[in-house]
């Protein structure tokens, strides 16, 4: 009973949330609003038993990537960006893409049927922690993949240095014949 | 117990929610933060899904979505900032170079 209480609280804010995010003015509320959302994602997860994901969740989601967010709307003016207007001209087409896309998936999840059950029940998730049981399954079965992305995050940190630095042999060009003279 | 139907019903909200975000803002900042709430509720259907199937594969696509979302949002808004310093906008609308 208190679990439904709890999903249906969750999902309430998960909506409204959302919704907010993408229809308020200011980019920094849109960012707040999308804070508050990965909070409610991650109590979500410890409904489902998935405690490593919701730390994981409030950590990376919350911690470091809306952090990032903040950041580069700090490096644009978003004073400017508060007297334009927020919307594409086609708005309400793609609100009507939307809502069509809404009905297609709620109508074909009548139709799930599920498939067989794994060997990690919830007793046996239970009974190693969920961080130990996840922890075995990335070293063993996962293992190749958990490599393919390390290599995916370095390509991440070096790509986002060269795209982000200043071009200095430009600026440095420019400013040579000052120096000159 | 939660249905599952419950979980997946919401994950299907969220994603409309992110896709429709996606289509509408002209930010570019914000469109990607839309494509941040499509994964999440991705990400929710798979730890659902993945709890009542009694597996763990689900968590683990978790796992590595969210680091490869960590990944695309780096070198994303790398490629905004490098935008903005060339062409002084992040409106969608105004990049349009390539249109012709």
């Amino acid at each position: 009973m208190f679990a439904k209480f709890f999903f249906l609280y969750c999902g309430f804010v998960i909506t409204f949330c959302g919704l907010a995010a993408v229809h308020l003015r200011n980019p920094v509320h849109c960012v707040l609003g999308v804070l508050v959302l990965f909070f409610h994602m991650a109590g979500l997860y410890l409904l489902l038993n998935a405690e490593f994901l919701a730390a994981v969740q409030v950590i990376v989601y919350a911690g470091a990537i809306l952090v990032l967010y903040l950041f580069v709307l700090f490096l644009v003016d978003i004073r400017k960006e508060l007297l334009l207007p927020r919307y594409v001209d086609s708005r309400f087409a793609a609100g009507a893409f939307a809502v069509g896309l809404l009905v297609c998936l709620l109508s074909i999840l009548r139709s799930f049927v599920s498939g067989p059950h794994g060997s990690w029940s919830i007793a046996a998730v239970s009974r190693v922690t969920h961080t130990r049981a996840l922890g075995q399954e990335i070293y063993s079965s996962y293992i190749l993949p958990f490599e393919i992305v390390a290599l995916i995050l370095l390509i991440a940190v070096i790509g986002g240095m060269v795209l982000a630095r200043r071009d200095s042999a430009v600026s440095g060009e420019g400013k040579r014949p000052e120096e000159e003279k | 117990m939660i249905p599952l139907s419950w979980y997946m019903s919401l994950a299907a909200i969220l994603f409309t929610i992110g896709a429709y975000g996606f289509l509408i803002r002209r930010n570019v900042i914000l469109m990607f933060l839309s494509i941040e709430l499509m994964l999440n509720g991705v990400n929710l259907n798979l730890v659902a899904m993945s709890h009542y199937m009694e597996s763990l594969h689900g968590q683990m696509f978790t796992f590595f979505i969210i680091a490869v979302a960590a990944a695309e949002a780096a070198i994303g808004l790398g490629i905004v900032i490098s935008v903005y310093r060339n062409r002084h906008t992040i409106h969608v609308d105004e990049i349009n170079q390539l249109q012709g």
